[in-house]
């Protein structure tokens, strides 16, 4: 029973970053962009929070710093794929390599060649709830934790019940249809990449201000390819993300811990385990996805 | 009054003028028609009354106002709505939210008052449709009412509708015009751009016609006929293809159908056993009103979809159905149902016009650029197409897109001929071009299925009427002994036996 207990306190944990780059790629995927830049939009999100929390003292304000840069890099990614109307995967795609690049140098610049990687006096602390009972190591948690999930209804009632929740998804699906009935497409599109990028740069801060407390360049670890692969497995609806997020969280908790046992396995296949069912569980599901219609394409007025 | 004045209207695209000094107005409670041949700058018009072209001169006054249109969204603020010849509808939303899409007048929606907002807007004009439907689920025919419900509910006054009948069956059109009326009764401005003249003259009160981005004419519609409109709109005397003598029945069979079965996506039995022979020299029409199949047919046919039981032989040779390529290797001629589907709209008129001969104009894998214009320049002047061997096919009017497919087709000399619905959206000018290729064809010898749902081509065309309905052939006509009230009765299932 507390192996479960413990299990899952380890499946929130580990899908917490994955569940926040999933939801906010949906949100961007269902104004019709795909934002590739997500890895790297992540990995410059956790050193750009590590970095103002360590130097500001402040974890709060390394938080805002991480969030502020999410949406920088999702305003470039706009200007790109929505101003220019360039391609979506390779904007995408340099962004990420632009960001990691920049997470290198700045780092070099920073920290000089230290080998030992840089940690925070003071990280976001757990936030323990039914302490002493059986439910402790699942509800032993940060407070991003606790707030990914509420997320999760929060951005379903955005989408489904708010008219800004239509128009995105109109923007998405047709967005000729949303221009004639007098939507901003553009403007849409960019409203949605902040959204995303904000809580691509939270997940990143989770991982360097919360979950570790330090700062090393394979810290998101593609993190944020994963979320692109939820998304597709949770067709693009909050609820079934979050479902796909705590199936691959689950996974690797697994993994860990039949590692931790001592299992008879090469640890290599174990590592492998999680990201070859999710893989599995996509060309299950993925038969059936119902991607935005106009995923993928530049809009452009004609005439 | 006039709700709407446009003057001196000019629209260029590069060295072409689309509109070319356009003057035209719309008076309140009216249904205009406005007519011309494909490309005679018909939607261009409309769609600058709508905001979403700027015109190059001119003026548009609404109801007395004369503020420049610079998006839909002004446009619809002033009371236009516009019903386009392709849907702006999102196929995943429900009617209602299709219709308060951008209009929705609160943040927080709930659904269920949405749905009540909508039925009522559509009872109040005599409109059933169900709020909750899915669009994407809808008849074509009631996808259209979605789009009139959504230009109604934005309080339009002038409702623009672009070749509202070209996909319609013909009871969805006199409903649709049913509802047209209503809207005039209640003062509104109806303009509804057709090529069927008949329902121009019918239905209309004015009317105006274009050419060549000039307009021609514009009077009430009383004061005129359709034959009259014929002449304006294509600048000569029109005369219908006269059908040579039935060779049919006298010569051997060349396309042969034997007790084709197959269910559609839903697993419902779209063909039931269907057996029919198409002699050399002869036209067989298939009458038939939409959706009974026919699609189907023509799928199998063209090697598009593998039957579930059944054959079909060329010349007596079994054809390996469910590939395309066994139709080129047994000369079967396509004119596709959707003409967007038959070409490469970004490849080029030259490289469209080749593309199933490919090998002939290769060598050892190489394009030969001088055989596929010169190619492409005979049967641009062959085929009176009006376009250059380079243009992009995706700029050409819809005639002539069907003039590249027709040219690709019959320039193969193809035992068997498909034509499907080969003269929908194409002006008069354009049909009877069609209609006399296909003639030459006949003459020529070839074995042809005209699939149409348009029967006055069908009885205008066919040495044979079979009829279908529900997946099956359920009656036979031999041209010059149509029963017009059986065939109907036929057609909509109204009588069984065939
Ligand atoms: N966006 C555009 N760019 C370039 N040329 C265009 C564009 N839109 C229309 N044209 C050209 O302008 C002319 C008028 O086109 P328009 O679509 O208004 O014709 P139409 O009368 O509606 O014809 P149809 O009956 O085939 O719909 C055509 O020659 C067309 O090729
Ligand atoms: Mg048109």
């Amino acid at each position: 029973m507390e192996f479960i207990f413990t299990l899952l306190g380890a499946t929130l944990r580990i899908s917490t970053p994955i569940l926040y780059g999933a939801l906010g790629e949906m949100v961007v995927e269902r104004a019709g962009i795909l934002n590739l830049g997500i890895e790297g939009t992540m990995l410059l999100s956790a050193f750009g929070g590590f970095v103002a929390a360590q130097l500001s003292g402040s974890i709060y304000l390394g938080l805002a710093t991480a969030i502020a840069i999410g949406i920088l890099l999702s305003l470039l990614m706009g200007f790109l794929s929505i101003t220019l109307g360039l391609n979506q995967h390779v904007c995408g795609l340099g962004i990420t390599l632009l960001a990691s690049g920049l997470a290198l140098f700045l780092f070099r610049i920073i920290y000089g060649g230290e080998s030992i990687p840089p940690a925070l006096e003071e990280s976001f602390p757990q936030l323990r709830l039914f302490s002493g009972t059986i439910l402790e190591p699942v509800f032993s948690q940060y407070v991003f934790t606790y707030a990914a999930f509420l997320f999760v209804p929060l951005l379903a009632w955005l989408l489904y019940r708010t008219s800004f929740g239509l128009r995105l998804r109109s923007v998405g699906e047709n967005p000729e249809a949303a221009d004639t009935a007098g939507i901003s497409v553009f403007r849409t599109r960019y409203v949605a990449l902040i959204i995303g990028g904000a809580l691509m740069g939270i997940g990143g801060a989770f991982l360097s201000l919360a979950q570790l407390g330090a700062f090393t360049h394979g810290i998101i670890n593609g993190r944020g390819w994963v979320a692109i692969a939820i998304v597709i497995f949770g067709n693009w609806k909050p609820w079934r993300v979050l479902a796909g997020a705590l199936l691959f969280g689950g996974l690797q908790a697994l993994q860990l811990r039949l590692q931790a046992e001592g299992v008879q396995l090469p640890y290599e296949i174990l590592l492998m385990l999680p990201y070859v069912l999710t893989i599995v569980a996509i060309a299950i599901t993925g038969r059936n996805a119902s991607y935005p219609a106009a995923l993928l394409k530049p809009y452009r007025r004609e005439g | 009054m006039n709700l709407v004045e446009m003057r001196g209207i000019t629209k260029r695209f590069g060295a072409l003028a689309a509109n070319d000094n356009v003057d035209f107005v719309v008076r309140p409670g009216e249904i205009h028609a406005l007519l011309g041949e494909n490309g005679a700058g018909k939607s261009t018009l409309m769609k600058i009354l709508y905001g979403l072209y700027q015109p190059d001169e001119g003026s548009i006054v609404i109801d007395g106002s004369d503020e420049p249109l610079r998006s839909p969204a002004d446009a619809i603020a002033r009371g236009i709505g516009f019903v386009s010849q392709h849907f702006s509808l999102v196929p995943t939303f429900t009617v209602a939210e299709n219709v308060l899409l951008g209009y929705e007048g609160r943040f927080r929606l709930d659904p269920a008052e949405m749905n009540a907002r909508v039925a009522q807007l559509a009872a109040a004009n005599g409109f059933s449709i169900d709020p909750a439907a899915i669009v994407g689920k809808l008849s074509v025919g009631q996808q259209q009412r979605v789009e009139i419900l959504k230009a109604l509910y934005r309080d339009c006054r002038v409702l623009i509708l672009d070749e509202p009948t070209a996909v319609l069956t013909p009871r969805d059109t006199q409903a649709l015009f049913e509802i047209l009326r209503k809207l005039r009764e209640q003062d509104l401005a109806v303009i509804i751009i057709t090529h069927k003249l008949d329902e121009a003259i019918e239905n209309t009160q004015r009317v105006t016609v274009l050419r060549l981005g000039k307009v021609v004419g514009s009077q009430d519609t009383s004061s005129t006929t359709s034959a009259e409109l014929a002449r304006l709109m294509v600048g000569r005397q029109t005369v219908p293809v006269q059908r040579e003598a039935a060779t049919g029945s006298t010569q051997r069979v060349v396309l042969d159908v034997n007790g084709l079965s197959v269910a559609d996506k839903r697993g419902v039995q779209a063909l039931r056993s269907v057996t029919f022979q198409v002699h050399a020299g002869e036209v067989v029409g298939i009458a038939g009103v939409a959706g009974n199949g026919q699609s189907e047919l023509v799928s199998i046919l063209t090697g598009m979809l593998q039957p579930q039981s059944g054959g079909v032989s060329v010349d007596g040779k079994p054809v390996i159905l469910g590939d395309p390529r066994a139709c080129t290797q047994h000369k079967i001629g396509r004119i596709p149902e959707d003409r967007l589907r038959g070409v490469i709209g970004d490849l080029s008129v030259a490289d469209n016009l080749m593309m199933e001969q490919l090998d002939q104009f290769t060598r050892v894998g190489h394009l030969q650029p001088a055989a596929i214009a010169e190619h492409a320049q005979r049967l641009i002047e062959d085929f009176q197409i009006k376009a250059s061997p380079g243009d992009p096919v995706r700029t050409l009017s819809g005639g002539n897109i069907q003039k590249v497919i027709l040219a690709r087709t019959l320039s193969q000399d193809p035992a068997v001929v498909i034509a499907a619905q080969p003269t929908r959206g194409v002006d008069i000018g354009a049909t009877e071009y069609v209609h006399q290729k296909l003639t030459e064809q006949k003459a020529r010898g070839a074995a042809i299925l005209l699939v149409s749902e348009d029967l006055d081509e069908i009885l205008l065309l066919s040495d044979r009427i079979l009829v279908i309905y529900n997946g099956q052939l359920v009656g036979e006509f031999a041209s010059d002994a149509v029963d017009l009230d059986r065939l109907s009765m036929l057609m909509t299932g109204a009588e069984k036996t065939g």
